[in-house]
């Protein structure tokens, strides 16, 4: 509980817990100021505006089907990006995320479909292949000492050439085969890119995973001895081992916990397209971070939410859609994505200033 | 900045304008720039009367990609004829490209043109488009796939048949061994085009793959590669923009190889008639970009196929070399060819 009281003041305390410890050093502050407090609401207000905003100007983005398209796409950054805003909570870092979700995919496609396996084998091993791509990460980075940076950098690029090399050796083409006609794959792909009726409206299975994943990626952080471990070692990391967090443990777990997300949207790539192309996921995983950085994940660790990056992915969604939706030109779409990341940043900045003030 | 410097600066503001003006004035240029360019009038076909409609085209283009904006410009100039709304998107990652093709379905377009550079990806939501009773057209790649994902249309070249042309017109020119490049991996239509000029190319072939996205990386990994092997005599690039990058190459490895291409754009047309470049296969982007909105045009007001629902329409493979540079260079200047 000692750990707790010391995690609060960074994860902003939940309001249902009441007061804190009144021990005569802190009045309690206005509400407002404790709202603005949270990392995730300066996200919220920004989501809020785009989504008004494109409702106004693009008359089709008002239909169920259309808020469907916006939420898929929306759910597989989404998805990536709560583990990857953990783990930069834990105050690391992972450009390799992207090119590990085709590194997933193609792992459990090649293999189903050379040894004319199950899918299902397939499934798992690539699950097993993710984790370890993510443990080796996090014991790089905890063993070394090295900048999170510099390690995943590495990473990416091994990643990289060996999603189109292995590919090339295995199959003699640059894409995977189709294993849509084998055994299992019906049942993966309900599991893995079914869609689901809702009011009339096909709605991905994509968008259900992306918010049970952030509830309970909410809950660990909040509620749970993990949690504050999480916001310990991204806070300090001296000062957490000095109390006795598991530093290596936790950190090596974010760093798993990215490969368990790349893995889920591989196999959510792999069961909607049949076929990977090998070339792909270079640039995905600036986009996850951006989306964390603009649902008030800081880069210096210690400091965020689960909830924030859920905004951050529907920004990113909604404004990829709505520019197609409204008929812009989408030459400008990357333009209007920077500008966008630096209002986010700039309103968390002084939503943190202006939340501290005395 | 305080009020008096704020003032200041008004006050020097239409000064500096002015003098700025003036300079510019002495310094134009009595050759080529925007002026030679307004010479060349874009060409317009007037404008159809039938009854307003919104078409969709959905590509894989990465953006700044020289070879879109030629199909871009084709499109728009069919839509513009057409008295049709055009919404353009692309996206390179074919799930994105997926999505954006659903983008079009939920907002009711009339008619949706896309490529199919990845087919297996494109499946699903081609057949939620057909349910919505939408007509969609392919267009540049998918050629051994539009048939099976029931598609009306298909414009485009045959990738392997333009590698296996371009592979015989080599045997022409003398070369004993080309080297292909390859600008982005993984791409099945540009590994299509090298397979094919290996297939019929009597000489040895050499696949090299480059970064695209990375000029100055491309620049310097052909050069090494003319380097190391210095009996290429031939370098193949899969890009207008490559082509004229490994020209640059071969000056700087002091070799003596050619440079043949697929596609064009006015900088490549230029270097065809100046002889550094040997020739290049022509897939005609404006053609299909224009024939694809336009058949959609076709299909609503008219009901008629082009390729009778059995055939693709053909727009390459078209070589241009010396012979009849000329006809197509006026074209190329204004960026339509």
């Amino acid at each position: 509980m000692r750990m707790a009281q010391q995690a609060e003041p960074a994860a902003g305390a939940p309001p249902a817990s009441g007061p804190g410890v009144a021990d005569g050093r802190t009045t309690r502050r206005p509400l407002a100021l404790r709202l603005l407090a949270r990392p995730e609401v300066g996200v919220f207000l920004g989501a809020a505006a785009v989504l008004v905003f494109f409702l106004i100007v693009a008359p089709s983005v008002r239909e169920g089907g259309s808020m469907a398209t916006v939420l898929y796409q929306s759910s597989t950054i989404g998805i990536m990006a709560l583990p990857v805003a953990l783990l930069m909570i834990g105050g690391e870092f992972d450009l390799s995320a992207g090119v590990a979700v085709i590194t997933s995919a193609l792992t459990a496609s090649m293999l189903s479909y050379q040894l004319t396996l199950n899918v299902w084998v397939g499934v798992i091993a690539a699950l097993i292949v993710s984790l370890a791509i993510g443990a080796f990460n996090g014991w790089m980075v905890v063993k070394t000492g090295l900048p999170s940076f510099l390690v995943t950098l590495g990473t990416f690029l091994i990643l990289q050439g060996a999603n189109l090399a292995v590919t090339k050796l295995v199959t003699g083409n640059v894409a995977t085969d189709d294993i849509s006609d084998m055994d299992g794959f019906d049942q993966a792909k309900k599991v893995f890119a079914s869609s689901v009726g809702v009011g009339g409206v096909q709605v991905k299975i994509t968008v259900f995973y992306w918010l049970a994943f952030a509830a309970l990626a909410t809950w660990v952080l909040l509620r749970t001895k993990y949690g504050n471990w999480v916001f310990a070692v991204g806070g300090s990391k001296e000062s957490a081992r000095a109390v006795g967090v598991p530093v290596t443990f936790t950190k090596i777990s974010l760093f798993m916990l990215v490969g368990l997300g790349a893995w889920f949207v591989g196999m959510h790539e792999l069961f909607s397209f049949n076929t990977v192309q090998s070339g792909e996921g270079v640039g995905p995983e600036l986009i996850y971070i951006s989306a964390a950085v603009i649902g008030g994940c800081l880069l210096t660790g210690g400091y965020g939410s689960a909830i924030g990056p859920v905004f951050g992915a529907f920004m990113f969604g909604m404004v990829n859609q709505g520019i197609v939706f409204a008929g812009w030109n989408p030459d400008w779409f990357k333009a209007f994505l920077g500008v966008m990341l630096l209002g986010a940043v700039l309103i968390n900045l002084w939503v943190q200033r202006t939340a501290t003030r005395r | 900045m305080d009020r008096s410097s704020r003032s200041r600066s008004r006050r020097l503001a239409p000064a500096v304008a002015a003098a700025a003006a003036l300079i510019l004035a002495g310094c134009s240029s009595s050759s080529g720039g925007k002026k030679a360019e307004e010479g060349a009038a874009n060409a317009s076909a007037g404008k159809a009367d039938t009854p307003r409609m919104t078409v969709a085209l959905v590509t894989h283009q990465a953006p700044g990609d020289t070879f879109w904006d030629t199909v871009r410009k084709g499109a728009e100039a069919a839509a513009a004829k057409d008295n049709m709304k055009l919404v353009y998107a692309s996206d390179p990652n074919a799930g994105n490209q997926a999505n954006l093709v659903q983008n079009a379905i939920d907002q009711k377009v009339d008619g949706i043109a896309v490529t199919l550079a990845k087919p297996d990806a494109m499946k699903s939501v081609i057949g939620k488009a057909r349910q919505s009773g939408i007509p969609v057209v392919g267009l540049n790649s998918g050629l051994s796939d539009w048939k099976k994902l029931d598609l009306l249309e298909f414009f485009g070249q045959d990738e392997s048949v333009a590698g296996e042309a371009f592979g015989k017109k080599l045997n022409t020119t003398g070369a004993k061994k080309v080297v292909c490049v390859i600008q982005e991996q993984g791409n099945v239509g540009l590994t299509q085009r090298c397979d094919g000029v290996k297939k019929t190319f009597t000489g040895t072939t050499e696949t090299l793959y480059v970064n695209g996205t990375d000029m100055p990386s491309v620049k310097a990994t052909i050069t090494a590669k003319l380097k190391q092997d210095t009996s290429i005599d031939t370098v193949v690039t899969l890009g207008a923009p490559f082509a004229l990058t490994a020209v640059q190459s071969v000056a700087d490895a002091g070799s003596k190889a050619q440079v043949a291409t697929f596609d064009l754009n006015k900088e490549l047309v230029k270097a065809v008639r100046n002889g550094t470049i040997e020739f290049a296969v022509d897939q005609q982007p404006y053609l299909q970009g224009y024939l694809a909105v336009d058949s959609l045009w076709l299909y609503k007001n008219n009901g008629n196929y082009s390729g009778g629902g059995e055939q693709p329409v053909l727009t390459g493979p078209a070589f241009v070399d010396k012979s009849n540079i000329d006809r197509i260079a006026a074209f190329a200047a204004k960026g339509t060819r």
